[in-house]
């Protein structure tokens, strides 16, 4: 077997890394295809139809747009808990949370005028989704925590909640047994500009505003210094528990306001499935966009043709919608996969002296002992994502 | 006649034996230092083909076994993504989680609604143990269970026996703690990490083939309702040890069901707010093994990180 050598590459050229990313998403659309053929279906008329079903008139691209509205707004929320690598992965329970906030309201307000109870409604989404990432964040920071299980259970539990009030006291009594919460009175309906509900505009402003913040404000660049070491915010003198407090608050908040949307304008109600399994589909897009404001806007609408163009496939060609999940696992797998050789340079064949390969790996002299040494080093120098 | 909590008891073992298989699979995967979350999508990738191999086959053996090999596949993705290619581990797994889920959601379109054959039936039905079986009590809680929960057991206390009584355990344990110092010490850290992690997803596989062979026993869309991920947190509350792990995983199998087994009495408490007890309590021994973190640590040293030799 000929000798692999991995150096890290020094420099990450912006093309390089481009055409590789690109690539490794072609090759996840061959291995899906070869996939699909393996179970006996064409694969190019099912990505022909995932694209025309998704974009192929303008009511479809409506219906896509929507898609994509939740997944900005969510992932703008985690890309904020990412910078920190706070794996914040209880997008979809603070977008339920926001959900029962606002519908709070909604449900219990209806007279007030549209513009005050929109308000009212957005607000306490927020303030709901915030407090639904606050619980985790703040035993993370107090005690350590593992958050990643603690967001995720946190999810089941918001799950659970809104089951309960929908078949228990919040069920619509005119609804004759079927569970389900009343419907939102018009005042509750976020309006319509161009045939889609305004949550698009919305969304397209938090992008902008949420990249200020991470890249301009003082709160941003704190966020971004937790994430790179705790030890370095710390010997900076920074409020390290503050900083993922308050953090956390924010990207539940946004989750929550998601939440909010959806409730308002999609569904025009509370129910379990609220999400749509944004708050999950929202992980992948904000790490695809490594955590880019103007990224995500790209990456959730990419992403949310392929989830309208799986659901279209399953009415017109009977192709299961779960089609188009393995294909974003697919295309995941091939993009984490692709990072290494962004950021490694491997060569095959004995492109050094063997005598030096066969050396043991421990007996070599470092060549540069400026090198980190310590594990302590290792362990900041080589966090697996590219924040 | 069993009493009530008996059978209730029995019960818990039953629904707790999805748990135990996948919690021993990712406390075996985490020792040697990988944290991966495709718990969910490997136990669904088991659930569909061991499913689908029991229908098409009638073979109970050959439906574990391709259970097995399925999940081996879907956790080989994971190790050749983290330990060869050394991606972020928490999003490999989150992947592999979808990706199950989607391969699940696909093979299993055309099986919705169809039951596990009668020749599988037949092979997992509950056998009375001799003398265990007799014990007062424990016998009709433990012992007059079906073969599948034997293998539960036999597979906790032989991991159990590996992990820390075996040098081949020892090693593991090491790579998991220190792999640059089990790495200077001869051994492959690779070919640990590869190797336990691919028998880890085929536990965590086995699991979820128990579901879809047994415990339903038919085929339903999303078969496993977030089993995995209560795996992942009973892999730290019982420590990343599989002898707890089997009380763990019965305890919370008893959490599982004890909302529809209180349907029938007269009880003031919304079953769907009892159905988040699991999830509650999972949260509550997080802060819990959090808290006293600083007393007893068994978290595997390494877990989550890649290991690099080259930066070593």
């Amino acid at each position: 077997m000929p000798p692999i050598k991995i150096r890290k590459r020094t420099e990450t050229g912006g093309v390089r890394s481009f055409v590789i990313r690109a690539t490794a998403i072609l090759a996840a659309l061959v291995v899906t295809a070869a996939f699909i053929a393996l179970l006996g279906k064409n694969p190019i008329d099912v990505y022909a139809s995932m694209v025309t079903g998704a974009l192929g008139n303008p009511h479809r691209l409506r219906e896509t747009i929507i898609r994509a509205v939740p997944l900005v707004v969510t992932s703008l929320g985690i890309a904020i808990a990412f910078k920190m690598k706070f794996w914040n992965i209880g997008a979809d329970g603070q977008i339920i949370m926001g959900a029962f906030g606002a519908s709070y309201f909604a449900l219990n307000c209806p007279n007030l005028p549209q513009p005050l109870l929109l308000l009212v409604m957005a607000a306490a989404g927020m303030v709901a989704g915030g407090l639904w990432a606050f619980i985790p964040a703040f035993f993370k920071a107090r005690f350590g925590t593992n958050e990643t299980l603690f967001t995720l259970m946190m999810n089941y539990v918001a799950q659970k909640w809104v089951t309960y009030l929908q078949y228990g006291p919040w069920k619509d009594p005119k609804a004759i047994g079927f569970p389900k919460i009343p419907n939102f009175v018009d005042n509750a309906i976020l309006p319509k500009v161009f045939g889609v509900h305004i949550g698009w505009i919305i969304a397209l402003i938090l992008v902008a505003v949420v990249h200020v913040f991470m890249k301009r404000t003082k709160r941003g660049y704190e966020i971004a210094v937790v994430g790179e070491s705790v030890d370095t915010a710390r010997y900076a003198g920074m409020n390290v528990r503050g900083i993922i407090l308050s953090a956390l608050f924010a990207s539940g908040a946004l989750c929550g306001l998601a939440g909010m949307i959806q409730a308002s304008a999609v569904s025009n109600t509370l129910a379990v499935d609220i999400s749509g399994g944004a708050g999950y589909t929202a992980i992948i897009t904000t790490w695809l966009a490594q955590l880019s404001a103007p990224a995500i806007v790209i990456v959730s609408f990419l992403f949310a043709v392929l989830v309208q163009g799986g659901s279209y496939i399953q009415t017109a060609f009977q192709i299961p919608q779960a089609a188009a999940q393995i294909l974003q696992g697919m295309i995941l797998f091939f993009v984490l996969g692709s990072e290494f050789f962004v950021n490694y340079r491997v060569a095959f064949g004995r492109t050094v002296a063997p005598s030096e390969s066969e050396v043991p790996e421990e007996f070599k002299v470092p060549a540069a002992y400026d090198e980190p040494a310590s594990p302590e080093a290792v362990k900041t120098t080589k966090g697996g994502s590219r924040g | 006649m069993d009493s009530l909590l008996v059978k209730f008891l029995a019960g818990s073992v039953q629904a707790g034996t999805p748990l135990l298989f996948a919690t021993l699979g990712e406390s075996l995967t985490e020792r040697v230092g990988n944290l991966n979350l495709g718990v969910e999508g490997l136990m669904l990738m088991g659930a569909v083909i061991g499913f689908n191999t029991a229908l098409v086959t009638g073979n109970p053996a050959l439906a574990l076994l391709a259970a097995m090999a399925a999940g081996a596949a879907g956790s080989l993705i994971f190790a050749f993504l983290t330990v060869s290619l050394r991606a972020n581990q928490v999003v490999s797994g989150l992947t592999l989680t979808i990706f199950g889920t989607g391969f699940a959601g696909f093979l299993g379109q055309s099986l919705t609604g169809k039951v596990t054959p009668d020749s599988v039936k037949a092979f997992f039905t509950p056998i009375k143990l001799p003398v265990l079986g007799d014990i007062p009590y424990l016998g009709s809680i433990f012992f007059r269970q079906d073969i599948f929960i034997y293998l539960g057991y036999l597979t906790a206390v032989v991991l159990g026996f590996y992990l820390f009584s075996t040098r081949p355990g020892l090693n593991l344990r090491a790579v998991g703690e220190s792999p640059a110092a089990a790495d200077a010490s001869g051994v492959s850290v690779v070919r640990a990490k590869y190797i336990h992690t691919l028998l880890g997803g085929a536990l965590c596989a086995l699991g979820g083939a128990y579901l879809s062979l047994v415990y339903v026993p038919a085929w339903q869309e999303n078969i496993t309702a977030g089993r995995g991920w209560i795996a992942v947190a009973l892999v730290i509350f019982t420590g990343w040890n599989p002898y707890i792990a089997i009380l763990g995983s019965f305890f919370f199998g008893g959490l599982d069901i004890v909302g529809f087994r209180l349907q029938k009495y007269d009880i003031k408490i919304s079953q769907y707010l009892i159905d988040a007890l699991p999830y509650v309590v999972t949260i509550l021994v997080l802060i819990a093994s959090s808290v006293r973190k600083s007393a007893r640590n068994s978290t595997p040293g390494s877990l989550g990180e890649p290991y690099f030799r080259e930066e070593r």
